[in-house]
């Protein structure tokens, strides 16, 4: 590796791909092909492929709501504990709209 | 007479296929040339060539005609290079050992004499080529963009669909990425 400058080695060999030059040359009847080929390809619906995912993910949501409905029914409900966190939030966040609270 | 640009894409929107051809004929060469920089058999080329097709075909709709066909097709065509590159990441494996005898020469040649180590010399086109392989596929696509076809910051982004910054973080990680590369080179055959 002595004596290899590899910077200079770097901009060598990118001046080397810059001057080579790139075939633009294109198949006979190419495009006859890519026709062929886009036509043999199934169009792509995109209101179909939409309305499919609104079916999918309609399912999933009617499952989530079943089971949180079958959750808030059967479990048997209970008064919260005094030092409840969700109560004391509730009540700090509403107690400028509380009149009581400035009595 | 011969219709525009925006006549042929119109027709194809209404459902008249066959309007979409002149547009194949006259920018398959453009698409073309820009495979070639990223595969190197040609039955890879047609491929991505045709898949670039494909999809401006089905996108057509999304052509708002505010910017010329020519660069949403070079857009589309940068972006299905670039998932080749993503999709055939094996054989990246670093094979300096298997050098040819004009590249060992080449390099000999850099190491004693840098200035008569000619650019033009095939041996230095297959060096780079053999570089140009073993790179990750962001930072083909970024050497070639940029340091290849000399294209601006700016204009890549627009390419790629990458933000400028980006666009710069992974230019920077590619030249750094293709500076490892020539020590590696330079380790395999010199130590």
């Amino acid at each position: 590796m002595v004596g290899m400058k590899l910077p200079e080695l770097q901009k060598k060999l990118i001046s080397a791909a810059r001057m080579q030059t790139v075939s633009d040359r294109v198949p006979y009847a190419f495009e006859k092909r890519v026709m062929a080929y886009i036509r043999s390809c199934p169009a792509v619906d995109v209101t179909a492929l939409w309305a499919q995912a609104l079916w999918r993910s309609a399912g999933a949501c009617l499952a989530v709501v079943a089971v949180l409905g079958a959750v808030s029914i059967f479990t048997p409900h209970s008064q919260p504990a005094p030092g409840d966190l969700s109560q004391d939030f509730e009540k700090t966040m509403l107690a400028a709209l509380d009149s009581d609270y400035f009595r | 007479m011969e219709r525009t640009e925006a006549e042929l894409i119109a027709a194809v929107l209404r459902g008249d296929a066959a309007s979409f051809e002149p547009l194949v004929e006259k920018y398959s060469p453009r698409v073309f040339a820009t495979a070639r920089r990223y595969a190197r058999r040609e039955s890879e080329i047609e491929d991505i060539v045709q898949e670039v097709w494909l999809k401006a075909f089905q996108k057509l709709v999304s052509f708002r005609g505010d910017a010329p066909f020519e660069h949403w097709l070079m857009r589309l065509a940068v972006r299905t290079c670039y998932d080749f590159l993503r999709g055939h990441q094996r054989n990246r494996e670093s094979m300096f050992s298997e050098l040819t005898d004009p590249e060992e020469d080449w390099l000999d040649r850099f190491v004693t004499q840098p200035e008569s180590a000619n650019e033009n010399a095939d041996a230095a086109r297959l060096l780079i080529e053999r570089i140009m392989d073993q790179l990750s596929p962001p930072a083909r696509l970024i050497i070639t963009l940029l340091e290849i076809e000399d294209r601006s910051v700016k204009e890549i982004a627009q390419l790629t669909g990458w933000s400028i910054p980006l666009v710069k973080v992974r230019a920077f990680r590619a030249r750094a990425e293709m500076r490892k590369l020539l020590a590696k080179m330079a380790k395999d055959k010199y130590l």
